[in-house]
């Protein structure tokens, strides 16, 4: 790993902290264009560990309906990515909490590539997570400049991939893997099947040489406990969105949302 | 020098176009499909049932039919591919019992679709029923309402319809909503692409389906011309499956000038067009990089066609490709032109032709013809399902 990652905020993020790491998402630009930056300072606020903001695009398919809705009104609200980077940037002079982008490759192709990761970087992102880029288009074309820049790339892996790619994959990381909970599209559930719980189990026994978080299905603190029992953490998206759309962006209900979710499982 | 390369390349791209851009949960299934698409269809059993289905269900080989008055008009030699007497009116068809099949050698049980104009959902609902399993197609809200009879045709076959209430309620958000569907069923369902759109090896497989349009017509161009090879070939594309099966075995062949008519909507200056070679650019959308309409920003932008076959703000890879080596030349005819053509070909043939069809026959007017020319028109579907369409334009 060169000199620049390891100053890399998500690095130092895994390094102290093994357990029970909580990464919020959100999209940029909802529920209107100015609130991108106040989220994240209340989230960071709350003693959330990582966030990860989520770009906005036209047709998310891998999406769950709340987050669809996001997107749709991010977009009609005027959310673009030159936008979210001048956001980042002022998200980056109130905290130090690591910071992910997500989104669907077509919007950074758009805006370049080199110039998305150039501009990533000197807002101060830790990481980038794009899920439908292929590993071998990230490897063989993206790979150095991410580096270049500072920036980790996170793949996704799901309950299908094969125990060859997870390692590929896991080869391949650094940083951290994203580990999607079930085959589906995002969304909340309020508790885990028998499968799923096989599943964490089995990529458990594994024996990763990185940390994964999971995601996708994880919206209250029942939920969040089961996965962390597995993981070096999880990622709550759809659930706080939620919250957003119900309770605006105050942030004192911010840090009640985190605070509920933390609560010890009863 | 090196010959230009039309077909896909190993890594399922063409030129620049092409490859497989899905989330993780989609991996394995494409990347199943990827390893076992060609071994198996070139299997005899595969063979032997994928034929006898075309000629004994389907009605194949379909007629190349020599258009007397049409040529007469068009001072040329016209020919007419009757793909709309096809079972179940379209082209379709030849792609949704090649997928079929494929799906029962995978041991999938359970198939979904997305539809724009409905062709492709019926063609799909037809081999569901036909070989005893479960369908749903996704077809956008505006969709289900200006193609009705095919809605009840899908229903009437068995298959559950599901509306897409997302974006513009058209082709686009229908596939999206079937994508999201397979994400969630990715283990007992096989997900039938209608088009050569999708992630590899999608466009290279559906078009392998359709190529029997062009091996026929080579064929039978053999026997009333005594020359394969036409000197023009027209085909609409929305996606591009039929114009991609109607070129397919043309391609090498590079005398032969092949020609794809988009939908200028309301004229591709308007806003409201559907021409995507003449409006978009490279980008990501449903599996791969092909040409796309979209904002700088990279959003995708709400086609407009008033053929539901045609409003998709996407090509093919294959055709992406195509139209970036200069090897298809790309025309696009707005709603209007298209309207009139249709009319006009029930008046002088006496076939009403699918609106998604009546494109492909509007463009004739942008060429001039020597009188020896020989045209080929691939007639891809008949215009039944667009009964209210025609008479809410209203101009015959």
């Amino acid at each position: 790993m060169g000199s620049v990652l390891m100053k890399n905020r998500i690095v130092q993020l895994f390094e102290s902290k093994k357990e029970g790491i909580l990464s919020i998402f959100y999209t940029a630009g909802f529920p209107t264009v100015d609130d991108t930056v106040p989220i994240a300072v209340a989230l960071a606020k709350a003693g959330v560990d990582m966030i990860e903001i989520g770009i906005p695009f036209s047709d998310p398919i891998a999406d769950g309906p709340i987050i669809q809705q996001s997107n749709k009104q991010a977009i009609e609200g005027g959310m673009r990515v030159a936008v979210l980077l001048e956001q980042v940037a002022h998200v980056r002079k109130q905290t130090s909490i690591p910071i992910v982008l997500m989104g669907y490759l077509n919007p950074v192709l758009q805006y370049g590539m080199e110039r998305f990761c150039q501009q990533a970087s000197r807002a101060g992102v830790d990481g980038v997570i794009l899920p439908d880029m292929p590993m071998a288009e990230y490897l063989q074309r993206y790979r150095e400049l991410f580096r270049a820049n500072g920036l980790l790339n996170a793949f996704l892996i799901s309950p299908t991939t094969s125990e060859l790619r997870i390692r590929a994959i896991d080869s391949v990381t650094e940083g951290f893997i994203y580990a999607v909970s079930a085959s589906s599209t995002t969304g909340t559930r309020h508790q885990f099947e028998a499968e799923q719980i096989a599943y964490f189990e089995r990529l458990r026994a594994l024996g990763l040489s990185n940390p994964y978080l999971i995601g996708f299905g994880i919206s209250n603190a029942q939920t969040l406990a089961t996965a962390c029992r597995y993981a070096a953490g999880a990622i709550v998206g759809s659930s706080f969105i939620q919250h957003l759309a119900a309770q605006g962006v105050d942030s004192a209900a911010i840090q009640q949302f985190v605070h509920d979710l933390r609560q010890p499982a009863p | 020098m090196n010959k230009p390369r039309y077909e896909v390349d190993t890594q399922g791209y063409y030129g620049q176009f092409g490859g497989a851009y899905i989330p993780e949960m989609l991996y394995p299934n494409i990347e199943a499909l990827r390893e076992r698409y060609l071994a198996i269809t070139s299997e005899p059993s595969f063979q032997q049932e994928f034929q006898a289905l075309l000629r004994d269900y389907v009605g194949r080989p379909t007629p190349l039919y020599w258009a007397k008055r049409l040529s007469e008009k068009h001072g040329a030699r016209i020919y007419l591919k009757r793909e709309d007497l096809c079972h179940t009116g379209a082209h379709k068809i030849n792609n949704t019992i090649g997928q079929i099949l494929l799906a029962q050698r995978l041991g999938k049980q359970k198939i979904i679709a997305e539809t724009g104009a409905g062709q492709h959902g019926v063609a799909t609902a037809t081999v569901c029923a036909l070989m005893g399993m479960e369908c749903m197609v996704y077809m956008g809200k505006l969709d289900m309402e200006r193609q009705r009879p095919n809605v009840e045709r899908m229903r009437i076959l068995g298959t559950q319809v599901v509306p897409a209430t997302s974006g513009n309620m058209t082709l686009k958000d229908a596939t999206n909503e079937a994508m999201r569907h397979w994400i969630n069923h990715p283990t007992d369902t096989h997900y039938i692409i209608g088009s050569v759109v999708g992630p590899h090896p999608y466009p290279d497989m559906v078009a392998r389906f359709q190529a029997v349009i062009s091996e026929e017509m080579k064929r039978q161009l053999i026997e009333k011309e005594g020359n394969p090879f036409p000197d023009y070939v027209f085909a609409c594309v929305g996606g591009g499956s039929n114009a991609a099966g109607a070129f397919y075995h043309f391609l090498a062949d590079e005398h032969v000038q092949l020609v794809g008519v988009e939908a200028g909507g309301r004229g591709i200056d308007s806003g409201e067009s559907a021409a995507t070679t003449a409006l978009g650019k490279p980008g990501v959308l449903h599996g791969s990089r092909t040409l796309l309409m979209q904002t700088d920003d990279g959003q995708v932008v709400e086609p407009h066609s008033i053929s539901a076959g045609l409003d998709y703000p996407g090509i093919g890879p294959m055709h992406a490709h195509l139209f970036d080596i200069g090897r298809v030349t790309f025309v696009n005819v707005t709603d209007d032109e298209a309207m009139k053509a249709g009319v006009a070909l029930s008046r002088t043939e006496g076939i009403i032709p699918a609106i998604e069809t009546a494109h492909a026959m509007a463009a004739l007017d942008q060429f001039e013809f020597d009188k020896d020319d020989v045209v080929v028109i691939n007639l891809s579907g008949r215009g039944d399902k667009d009964l209210e369409t025609y008479i809410k334009w209203g101009q015959y």
